[in-house]
């Protein structure tokens, strides 16, 4: 929790900073959107959708100071429970809010753009490609040795996320298919922890939102597909989710001024320019 | 007069009472919470089985030995350091380095918890990987080691202060007899000052047992059952952090609730054992 809410404070400064710099040349009529509105949003939730969450803030609150927008992670069901308990306004998700959720708190979903998930190793790692069968063998630890997949006679390390992850929880249902995570698995809390501890570990191999790939991880081809914007667009890399915006009831004001703003042409091309597939 | 310190010795007791009654709460609103759990197979099973979300057992069990074992690990390494410390500081060292030397111990105190987690995580977490341990380098020695220095000013500060209890005419009277600095300390401080060390053993183990963000970024978190010191555990309160985020519905959000209560009874048992050790000794300091 105390790491969360550090991430919310640094996030929090990180969103004012961005605020004197020169901002996205967003379409002016899309944030007209904001007009007369005023007040605070607080976002928290999924750590795949910030990087978009953290650009849209700063376009807004360049353009309208009177709406002051905080963001924090925290990861899909800290999201969906801190909106479901009106603690922030809007929560994000990596997954869809499960029909219990949505019931007990009224929830109301909105999908504003398509993510990937790839298994990621070292860069230095000469291993490039594996089949699903591979990488379902290395997850339920019987296939523990680099050697054994072409590299070196190195333990593999495992990485997976914790329980609340969105992240986790895509990958294991179409990577896996549901199958085991072997209990020696080291669990990491978000996507940039995920990225930070792969890119230190030569003998890791992990999974982060195709969004989060940069040249620190060398990410894998599953089956011969390399997880990119384009093969996860086209359909061609399976291992994909939707990433969701959710409000407790329907949103209204700044809130809703901000869902649009999400489904808006500069919306959805800051979800595009962060590494995400854009719905409309 | 009279009536206003009436006043406030009943505003003193109520106080006492409110906060008496808040632990007492705390631990009754715990159990509550943790009632679906119980009615799922009884305390016994939780405490006994393994984390498996997707066979339906939300056992606690690798949480209970990965805190175990990192806490004692972290104060059988940090005593001998800390031990030693507080005689250099009391007994051994250059009258001018003492009370520098105290002053750099009680600064460690004012370090943030995540700042050793950082740096161990980029220095000693890639030695231990190449060197030591093999594995991803996170594992219960890992984060022992890192405990270790994290309750070492705790434990320092204590044992300095009941070292220094011991009253100057008894060491002087050494002295006079000819005693060596050695024989001073061990015939006479140590006999004298022992409750305290005690003492600050059991809080350094509190705080080793309560600490959540070392173990978190340096233990490795895994669920499975550790074996040897080289593999990665979780503990309880890194379990806690982990889980908090699940969906509150879930039985693994209530799992840590179980959690709660064993850490609420092993505290509860180190103060009482505290108090005990108090009253072994009437000579004690």
């Amino acid at each position: 929790m105390l790491a969360y809410i550090k991430k919310n404070i640094l996030l929090s400064a990180v969103c004012t900073l961005c605020l004197s710099l020169v901002a996205w040349p967003a379409l002016a009529n899309d944030l007209d959107l904001f007009r007369g509105q005023h007040g605070v949003i607080k976002i928290s939730g999924g750590t795949a959708h910030i990087p978009v969450m953290k650009e849209a803030a700063k376009q807004v609150m360049s353009a309208y100071p009177d709406i002051q927008i905080t963001i924090a992670g925290g990861g899909s069901g800290v999201g969906i429970k801190q909106v479901g308990e009106k603690m922030v306004q809007i929560g994000n998700s990596g997954r869809k809010a499960t029909a219990q959720e949505i019931q007990q708190y009224g929830l109301v979903l909105f999908k504003w753009a398509i993510d990937g998930v790839g298994v990621v190793v070292h860069p230095g790692n000469p291993v490039h490609a594996l089949t699903s069968a591979q990488v379902q063998a290395i997850y339920a630890g019987k296939i523990t040795n680099w050697k054994d997949l072409g590299g070196v006679d190195r333990a593999i390390n495992l990485y997976t996320r914790d329980e609340a992850s969105g992240t986790r929880e895509v990958f294991w249902k179409k990577a896996l298919n549901n199958g085991e995570i072997a209990a020696g698995a080291n669990v990491v809390v978000s996507n940039g922890a995920m990225k930070t501890a792969i890119a230190n570990d030569p003998y890791a191999i992990g999974y982060v939102s195709v969004g989060h790939i940069d040249t620190s991880v060398r990410p894998v081809s599953l089956d011969g597909v390399v997880p990119t914007n384009a093969t996860v667009k086209d359909g061609s890399y399976p291992v994909a989710r939707g990433l969701y915006s959710i409000t407790a009831g329907e949103p209204r004001g700044a809130v809703k001024a901000f869902i649009n703003f999400l489904f808006s042409p500069s919306g959805q091309q800051i979800a595009a320019a962060k590494g995400f597939i854009p719905v409309r | 007069m009279a009536m206003l310190s009436r006043t406030l010795e009943r505003l003193f007791f109520l106080a006492a009472i409110g906060s008496a009654l808040l632990t007492a709460a705390v631990f009754l609103l715990l159990c509550q919470l943790a009632k679906p759990l119980f009615q799922h197979g009884g305390l016994g099973t939780l405490l006994c089985s393994p984390w498996n979300p997707g066979h339906g057992q939300y056992g606690i069990y690798p949480m209970i030995v990965g805190s175990l074992s990192i806490a004692f690990l972290s104060v059988l390494i940090s005593f001998p350091f800390s031990l030693g410390c507080a005689f250099f500081i009391t007994h051994f060292g250059p009258l001018a380095l003492r009370r520098k030397l105290l002053n750099l111990v009680r600064f460690m105190t004012s370090i943030p918890t995540v700042v050793y987690g950082f740096v161990a995580l980029f220095l000693l977490v890639p030695f231990m990987r190449e060197f030591l341990t093999g594995g991803s380098g996170m594992n219960i020695l890992t984060a022992s080691v890192v405990l270790a220095i994290l309750i070492a000013p705790t434990m320092i500060i204590f044992f300095v202060d009941s070292l220094q209890r011991v009253p100057l005419s008894y060491r002087q009277a050494v002295d006079a007899l000819g005693g060596s600095p050695a024989q001073q300390l061990l015939y006479v401080v140590l006999p004298m000052a022992w409750p305290g060390i005690l003492n600050g053993l059991l809080l350094g183990l509190g705080r080793a047992m309560g600490d959540t963000l070392i173990s978190l970024m340096l233990a490795g978190n895994a669920v499975a059952v550790p074996t040897a010191l080289t593999q990665a555990a979780r503990t309880l309160t890194a379990h806690i952090a982990l889980v908090m985020a699940a969906d509150f519905a879930s039985m693994e959000f209530q799992s840590i609730f179980a959690c709660g209560i064993f850490l609420y009874l092993f505290t509860a048992l180190l103060i009482v054992a505290l108090r005990l050790v108090g009253r072994l000794s009437p000579r004690g300091l």
